[in-house]
């Protein structure tokens, strides 16, 4: 089967920019489902406000783009009566880390089962380049024109902190790394994060002077070492990539299913 | 019957909402009346001076609320001192004669019983307290039946405390007796 | 539910009542924060939930609550969320949601005293204007009330019946006095009260189904998330397949859907109790546990040979404008009893052929308004002093 066969033909052609890395999520997302066999009617995708929130209304899969920041409590609400949906929700920087951070810290307690993809461009690319909490401390945006002094947050620890029972994080220049990991993602029972750095060459590559969409690939290249390398050990400015964490616990609708069972023995 | 409206009061854990609900479902569910029963909530929920209402009727009952109660229950000095004040002159009042010692000035029937030192004596421990209390109003307003209040306990509770709540019921109505006679 | 054939009789807060009748209607999820004075819907439905092979979850907030019952009924489920006060500020957002998207849910909103924090045990009535208008953007909401224990059982099924026949949120506004009074309950045998179903499409898999497009009688049948129809949801504006679209003769079109589906609707969603009304020289009218305190002075005064009369408004949106001008046609005056500044009071105002005879009877210190103060102002109005 054709990746085509998982997206809705007449939606297309797709609103983001040219040279946008969310593109590339979409594409390796797509042949991670088809490599799985997992039938579309068993996919769903929620997703919140943003340009990455657009991904929902792109795949033939059950889909609701919902609020911003809201999509993993959406998605929990799905969940908990379907359980057997493979719930995958997609984030950007505000959904995941500022308005909906508190959905994703409950959600990554709770260790419910689905696949939450941080699209992490370091910028609000769809209200026009503000910063957001990933952007870090000196970074031009339209809301820090004398550049920014937030520091950002590190999603990755901040999910393990919270108890996402896997995390892991790739770039927009790894695709086939970004498909393996979400195929690990998938495979995996629990809440699942991956983080994936995805270029914004309009608002925060132009802004920060990082070059067009290959420069800044080039950057994710240049600038990552996978967990264990060589590599990584040698330079510890580099930014780690791979599977930070993947344990077993106890996840959220089989816990409730006994829940269930206990209620009728009572 | 005539309209009852009741005011219980005490401090928090003494159980005088419960006695309140109990009261009122008795009426409701086993003696087929009109009950309506409501309760301050907020802090003073949790310690302090608390307060229940409830009404029984032959008749639909509209507003929930006692404004001025025809038989009062106060089981604290506080309480009697807050709520003695409203009573229909002439209205009942039942308190514990051991925690309250009730204002002279005002014009109403006085039902003192120490409940709380006899529920002390003989159980040991004082949970059954608001139970002796419903015995003791039962007895003495004629409310709602014993055997009704008994059943709401019964199926309120686990089996192990049916026989204490019956006991500190009958407790509550064997200290009323004599003041009726 | 089991198949019993005598009712069920209980003793029990407004709040249960409310759990009772919701899982008389078909609940299956219910998503919530706790919060005074509604949190015992939550509690009972912790325990009961899961017994009926419903789904209960403690959400992080009250967004997210509100969130999940989204999805939930999305996914097929009858899904309900329960709050007060600043909780049902949080939750505007997701109601507008539900509100664009079509979702069936009921919200339940105990009141207390507001703004802010305000008086979190005490009663109030405060929330009726954001009860229509608290979500932002135009648009139309169900909202009913219920001033005894008896009454929050029924209109909750009602509630939901509403919810799934015109798929939209429906607002359950009690208040703290009515969610925590205890009354006796009786809940007839299954089947004795209508429950509506949800209305799911017939459409085969494989053959195209549109989400959006109403059927000749105005309903759109639904489709489970999971089931044959993979289709999209969005909170923007969208045409018949769920898609986004900026199209001004697609927008024009779904707003007016969306308000008239309810507007034109108002006589027919319209649920009221009236008490004497037929030859009232003094109407009064009220809602909730109000009602209650109006229907004492009328009773009371009736019995002297006063000719006053009650209106009872169980549905306070869409306002039923035509019940309120014909019951209220024959009135000298009008009293409305309500516990805020004059919410419906405005309504009434505008719909009566004498706008200078209404007059607002109501408490504002977070006790009940009492019959005597309905008293008061009467007296006032009849010119017989305070």
């Amino acid at each position: 089967m054709s990746v085509n066969n998982y997206i809705r033909e007449r939606f297309f052609p797709h609103l983001w920019c040219p040279g946008c890395g969310h593109g590339t999520i979409l594409n390796a997302l797509l042949r991670t489902v088809e490599s799985l066999g997992i039938d579309k009617s068993n996919m769903c995708m929620v997703s919140g406000i943003g340009c990455s929130a657009r991904i929902s209304g792109y795949v033939d899969f059950h889909s609701m783009h919902s609020m911003h920041g809201r999509a993993l409590a959406c998605a929990t609400g799905i969940k908990m009566i379907k359980p057997e949906l493979n719930v995958v929700v997609p984030m950007g920087d505000g959904d995941a880390m500022a308005i909906g951070g508190n959905h994703f810290i409950h959600a990554c307690r709770r260790n419910i089962d689905m696949v939450a993809i941080i699209m992490n461009n370091r910028i609000y690319g769809m209200t026009g380049g503000q910063y957001s909490p990933l952007s870090g401390s000196g970074i031009l945006a339209t809301t820090a024109p004398y550049r920014s002094i937030d520091r950002e947050f590190d999603a990755t620890q901040l999910a393990m902190g919270a108890g996402a029972t896997f995390v892991a994080r790739t770039t927009a220049f790894h695709v086939k790394e970004i498909g393996s990991l979400l195929k690990k993602a998938f495979e995996h029972k629990g809440f699942s994060v991956v983080e994936v750095l995805t270029q914004c060459p309009t608002y925060f590559g132009r802004k920060n002077k990082f070059g067009g969409p290959v420069q800044m690939l080039e950057w994710y290249r240049d600038n990552t070492a996978p967990l264990g390398s060589k590599k990584l050990e040698e330079n510890s400015d580099l930014i780690p990539r791979g599977v930070f964490r993947q344990v077993d616990a106890p996840e959220y609708c089989a816990e409730y299913a006994k829940i269930v069972e206990k209620a009728h023995k009572e | 019957m005539e309209k009852y409206r009741f005011l219980l009061s005490g401090s928090g854990g003494q159980g005088v909402i419960t006695m309140a609900i109990i009261l009122a479902e008795a009426a409701a569910i086993y003696e087929d009346r009109v009950a309506v029963q409501s309760q301050s909530y907020g802090p003073e929920a949790r310690g302090g001076a608390t307060r229940s209402d409830v009404i029984l009727s032959d008749s639909e009952i509209y507003f929930p609320k006692v404004n001025q109660p025809n038989v009062l229950v106060a089981l604290t000095n506080e309480a009697a001192n807050k709520y003695l004040g409203l009573i229909l002159p002439g209205g009942l009042c039942l308190f514990d004669s051991e925690l309250v010692q009730p204002s002279a000035k005002v014009d109403f029937i006085h039902y003192g019983i120490p409940m709380f030192r006899a529920v002390k004596e003989k159980f040991g421990r004082t949970q059954a307290y608001n139970v002796c209390v419903l015995g003791a109003l039962a007895t003495i307003t004629g409310a709602v039946r014993l055997e009704s209040l008994e059943k709401v306990l019964n199926s309120r509770f686990a089996s192990a405390h049916h026989a204490a709540n019956k006991q500190a019921l009958e407790l509550g109505a064997e200290l009323a007796r004599p003041l009726l006679a | 539910m089991s198949h019993k054939t005598t009712p069920d009789i209980c003793f029990v807060q407004g709040n249960e009542a409310c759990v009772r009748g919701a899982l008389y209607a078909g609940l299956r999820f219910f998503a919530g924060y706790p919060i005074t004075p509604s949190t015992e819907i939550a509690e009972h439905l912790a325990e009961q939930l899961p017994r009926a092979g419903g789904r209960f979850i403690q959400m992080e907030d009250e967004i997210a609550s509100m969130c999940a019952v989204c999805g939930a009924s999305l996914a097929g489920a009858k899904a309900m969320t329960a709050t007060s006060g600043p909780g049902f500020s949080l939750k505007q957002e997701a109601i507008g949601y539900a509100v664009m998207t079509e979702i069936p849910c009921v919200v339940v909103n105990v009141q207390r005293a507001g703004p802010s924090t305000g008086l979190a045990t005490k009663v109030a009535q405060g929330d009726v204007n954001q009860a229509r208008w608290g979500t932002h953007g135009d648009h139309s909401i169900v909202v009913l009330t219920a001033s005894s224990v008896q009454d929050v059982f029924n209109v909750t099924i009602e509630a939901f019946n509403i919810a799934e026949t015109y798929r939209t949120p429906v607002i359950l506004l009690f208040d703290e006095v009515v969610g925590h009074m205890r009354e006796k309950l009786v809940i007839p045998p299954e089947g004795e009260i209508p429950v509506v179903q949800r209305l799911r499409t017939e459409v085969k898999p494989g053959v195209n189904y549109h989400p959006y497009l109403p059927r000749e009688d105005g309903r759109l049948p639904m489709s489970d998330f999971g089931g044959a129809h993979r289709y999209n949801v969005t909170g923007l504006y969208h045409d018949i397949w769920g898609f986004p679209t900026e199209n001004p003769e697609q927008v024009d079109k779904l707003i007016h859907h969306l308000v008239d589906k309810l507007e034109n609707r108002a006589e027919k969603l319209a649920l009221w109790k009236e008490y004497y009304v037929e030859d009232a020289e003094h109407l009064l009218i009220s809602y909730g546990s109000s009602a209650r305190s109006a229907r004492h002075l009328v009773e009371t005064r009736r019995a002297k040979g006063d000719r006053i009369g009650l209106l009872e408004l169980q549905t306070l949106w869409p306002f039923p404008a035509q019940l309120v001008r014909e019951k209220t046609a024959k009135a000298k005056n009008i009293f409305m009893v309500e516990m805020n500044m004059g919410q419906v009071l405005a309504q009434v105002k505008q719909v009566v052929q004498r706008p200078d005879r209404v007059f607002l009877v109501n408490s504002m210190d977070g006790q009940m308004v009492t019959p005597a103060d309905i008293g008061k102002i009467m007296r006032v109005v009849e010119g017989r002093g305070f």
